[in-house]
């Protein structure tokens, strides 16, 4: 995996991050590569099978290559907080270097950068959401007692999280945490949506519509928007 | 105990004037779970709908002879929690804190009975005097769910009541129950939260309590509001001794790090464990076939039937509408046909002329809001209070989305079709500023009654019913474009949608009534004082012949843009007052009901185009003025004159090439 490589996923990750597919101008406008260059190498990364490229509808992400993006935007974001929080380095700055030290920040250093950081959850010069690690943990509560047992045990509970936009219909999860400003939060706190909630998909709206969400016995309809912000943990 | 001799028997009672006593009562809980139809039940014709003071929430207030009770009732808002975030809810902590009412008695749908009690928690927190009653106690038994009433008392300590409110059943014992707490007041009892957290309210509760501060609120309530950070109650405890705030922040920074939540996270939680806790140990649940509501709601939210059925919905509710309409007003017409049309009258004295003017827009009034505006709004209620129209809501999210929206934004865009009035009245709903005034502006551009008989008069009677469906059809593309342009250009971001999905349910007509009467009233409030002095005025100008001058000065625009003949720069300010006024005057300035003779096709669709697009009316800017200030007013005003002059022009220059 080459840095490179890295750089174009986090790219088309973050400009898909409202659904709709990544265009080549868009992405070439992001990384500062001309047009050409970037068709180029968006035909062989999806020969790769990291993403999915069409000249006119654009450029999406694989599940393989989302999750490399994923862990690189966690990373980054991570980096940008010990840099900005810790180091005292400018907020405009950050970013840049961000960039740079990502690439070989190993997955334990990740591990640990979080822990040290006391586990935040948006990044501090655009309030970007920090994806969540993808250890199977309840809340990051119990990663502080697992990590006191030895970081393997922490490894050994590795497990994907997912926000309820990416469950099917009729799947149900648990919830593990949500990300959002006080005032959302507040209100899906209100009707019940409370970490440990059991809940189910009853309904996805097509056209990237709203999903309901079927909670303590009541139905919630929920915008996609804030509807990614909700993080469960899949039941088995 | 059937329904009828349940209530029959609290109206019934003769009142002993010699010993009449006085009780306050208040009705709280969740959106949509009966209260309006208990309230209605309770009180009757007897209520009082108006603001709480200095606030645009609704405050309804009905009174209640009972046995030797005299008993006001007051229908606080629907409300899911008493955080800071809204209007409704600070209105009604505030409202049981300080007023401090005999009972409240709080109103829960039995059949979601833990989201339900997290809000009556809450009212314990508050050590209101409270009485509980479990509303729809039938379709929590339909649903299979067998609720223990004495355990629920138990476990609260406080009074069970079962209701089905919309048969009555219940509500005699509903109000003894209530007369029993006030008279008896018995002693709350604490729910005890998780040790964790109830340490630390205790420590703050002893802080509160060593030193006599006059809060109205009680002490163990604003320990939970501080560890909570509510801004409100930080800041009225801050004011008197900001020592206690900084133990809370101490405190809540302490529980915070333990559980890697925020600390009203955490209080939030505890408070649905022991919902969570109670409602397993009250309910039975027996398993059930698949409901009618539920297969309702299946083909309302699927993604073909679902479509298909939002449009049908709003297409249904505008014929309808049409229909109705057109038959009421031909009704109304004809018996008000001896006084003559109503058109402007430039003889006689000039009290003669006020009068007519007066008069004039009395009838038009009359002839809009009883044909039109009152069938609009009881559809609308009925599709609102059975559920349907949630769903629509919710297929239509996405496409609201376009617009900067969300799928709640629908029903005041809806109601927009009646009249911009109560639709501008109802952006309430919307969350933040940003959303009330894009709705606001979107509003101003759906045609509404008095719209629709301007075009349904100019082209639908003499160009075809198509020509009039093609207007309409591209008035909605148009509140799309410019809803796109008015998202990009206001500051700020769209908030996501969170809405309740109620289960269907049979429409209560006295909640519907009441509706329609709401949003009427506030029309006949609205418009007819301005109906009826600009009609006056509009005559006194007409009689004094100021009109002709400035629709002169219109020229350029009516005549060499628009290519309208002269005269329509008068019928266009005849407008501003009253939409509908351009057809009637029309109609007395050439002399003729057959328009077709003076006006050219071309020049009839502009005109109709032109009408339905340019400045709302006095009315309407009045609210805007009202709800959003000077500048928003005035910018969404001329928003709307530049769109149909724009419209307008290429209107004509692209018919001229068709005709």
């Amino acid at each position: 995996m080459t840095k490179s490589i890295e750089d174009y996923l986090k790219a088309v990750y973050e400009l898909t991050l409202d659904g709709k597919a990544a265009t080549t101008t868009e992405i070439s406008k992001a990384l500062n590569i001309s047009p050409a260059s970037v068709t180029e190498m968006l035909k062989k990364l999806s020969e790769r099978k990291y993403l999915e490229y069409s000249p006119y509808h654009g450029t999406t992400l694989t599940k393989k290559g989302s999750k490399i993006a994923e862990k690189m935007a966690r990373k980054h974001r991570l980096l940008e907080r010990f840099l900005y929080d810790i180091l005292k380095i400018d907020k405009i700055k950050v970013h840049e270097q961000a960039c740079e030290m990502e690439h070989s920040l190993s997955d334990d250093a990740e591990e640990s950068l979080c822990r040290f950081l006391k586990y935040p959850d948006s990044c501090p010069d655009d309030g970007k959401i920090i994806p969540p690690c993808d250890l199977k943990i309840d809340s990051c509560a119990d990663c502080i007692s697992l990590h006191n047992k030895g970081l393997e045990e922490v490894g050994k509970n590795k497990q994907n999280l997912v926000s309820i936009n990416k469950l099917k219909d009729g799947q149900n999860g648990k919830i593990s945490f949500i990300r959002g400003g006080h005032k959302v939060l507040q209100r899906l706190l209100d009707l019940g949506l409370t970490p440990g909630t059991k809940i189910t998909v009853t309904r996805i709206a097509p056209l990237n519509g709203p999903i309901v969400v079927s909670v303590r016995s009541s139905k919630l309809a929920i915008g996609k928007g804030i509807a990614s912000k909700v993080f469960v943990e899949l039941e088995n | 105990m059937n329904c009828l001799s349940d209530y029959s028997e609290i109206s019934k009672k003769t009142v002993d004037k010699t010993d009449v006593r006085k009780l306050t009562i208040a009705l709280a809980g969740n959106a949509n779970v009966g209260k309006s139809v208990i309230f209605n039940q309770l009180t009757g014709s007897n209520q009082i709908i108006g603001n709480w003071p200095g606030k645009t929430v609704d405050r309804a207030q009905g009174n209640l002879s009972f046995e030797n009770y005299n008993i006001s009732i007051i229908d606080l808002p629907g409300i899911y929690s008493f955080s800071t975030f809204s209007l409704e809810e600070i209105v009604s902590r505030e409202y049981v804190a300080k007023e401090k009412p005999d009972v409240v008695i709080n109103v829960l749908d039995a059949s979601v009975l833990e989201r339900n009690l997290f809000f009556t928690l809450q009212l314990i927190e508050m050590e209101a005097p409270l009485v509980l009653c479990l509303n729809q106690i039938d379709v929590a038994n339909k649903k299979g769910m067998i609720i223990n009433k004495e355990i629920l008392e138990r476990a609260l300590g406080v009074p069970v009541v079962f209701t089905i409110a919309t048969r009555g059943e219940g509500l005699y014992e509903l109000i003894k129950s209530a007369i029993n707490v006030a008279i008896s007041k018995p002693k709350s009892k604490k729910i005890k939260y998780h040790a964790d957290l109830e340490i630390r309210i205790q420590e703050l509760v002893n802080m509160i309590g060593t030193k006599k501060f006059d809060f109205k609120y009680p002490p163990r309530w604003i320990a939970i509001k501080l560890l909570e950070a509510d801004k409100e109650i930080i800041k009225l405890v801050s004011s008197k001794s900001p020592k206690i705030v900084e133990a809370s922040y101490i405190l809540s920074q302490k529980l915070s790090i333990k559980y890697d939540e925020p600390c009203f996270s955490i209080v939030a939680s505890e408070r649905y464990a022991r919902a969570s806790m109670i409602t397993s140990s009250v309910i039975t649940q027996k398993e059930v076939k698949r409901s009618l509501s539920e297969k309702l709601d299946w083909v309302t939210t699927h993604k073909v039937f679902g479509y298909l059925i939002a449009i049908g919905v709003i297409a249904g509710l505008l014929l309808w509408t049409f229909i109705v309409g057109d038959f009421l007003s031909g009704l109304i017409s004809d018996a008000l046909s001896f006084i003559g049309p109503v058109d402007p009258d430039a003889s006689g004295s000039i009290i003669g002329i006020i009068w007519n003017g007066i008069f004039g827009g009395f009838v038009a009034g009359l002839t809009l809001v009883i044909p039109f505006v009152i069938p609009f709004y009881f559809l609308l209620a009925m599709i609102e209070d059975s559920g349907i129209l949630t769903r629509v809501a919710f297929m239509m999210d996405s496409a609201m989305h376009k617009i900067g929206l969300h799928g709640k934004a629908l029903i005041p865009l809806i109601l927009g079709y009646g009249c911009s009035i109560p639709a501008i009245h109802s952006c309430k709903i919307m969350e933040s500023r940003r959303e009330r005034l894009l709705a606001a502006f979107l509003i101003t551009f759906a045609p509404c009654a008095a719209r629709t008989l301007v075009i349904i008069g100019l082209v639908g009677a003499f160009i075809g019913i198509n020509w009039a469906l093609l207007l309409y059809g591209i008035n909605l593309i148009l509140i799309f474009i410019l809803g796109r342009i008015a998202m990009k250009v206001v500051p700020g971001e769209s908030t996501g949608l969170i809405m309740e999905m109620h289960s269907f349910k049979v429409p209560s007509l006295s909640v519907v009534g009441k509706q329609t009467w709401a949003r009427t009233k506030s029309i006949i409030y609205m418009v007819f004082p301005v109906y009826i002095i600009g009609s006056a005025l509009i005559q006194v100008l007409y009689a004094l012949d100021i009109l002709t001058p400035i629709s002169n000065v219109m020229y350029p625009i009516t005549v060499l843009w628009l290519g309208l003949p002269v005269a329509t720069g008068i019928l266009l300010i005849l407008g501003v007052v009253r939409k509908e006024f351009i057809l009637v005057g029309a109609v007395a300035l050439f002399g003729t009901t057959n328009l077709i003779e003076v006006f050219t096709p071309v020049q009839l669709i502009t005109l109709a185009m032109v009408a339905m697009l340019y400045i709302p009316c006095i009315s309407t800017i009045v609210i805007l003025i009202r709800e959003f200030g000077w500048k928003a007013a005035t910018t969404i005003s001329l928003a709307n004159v530049i769109t149909a002059i724009i419209v307008g022009g290429l209107t004509y220059r692209i018919l001229t090439l068709i005709f």
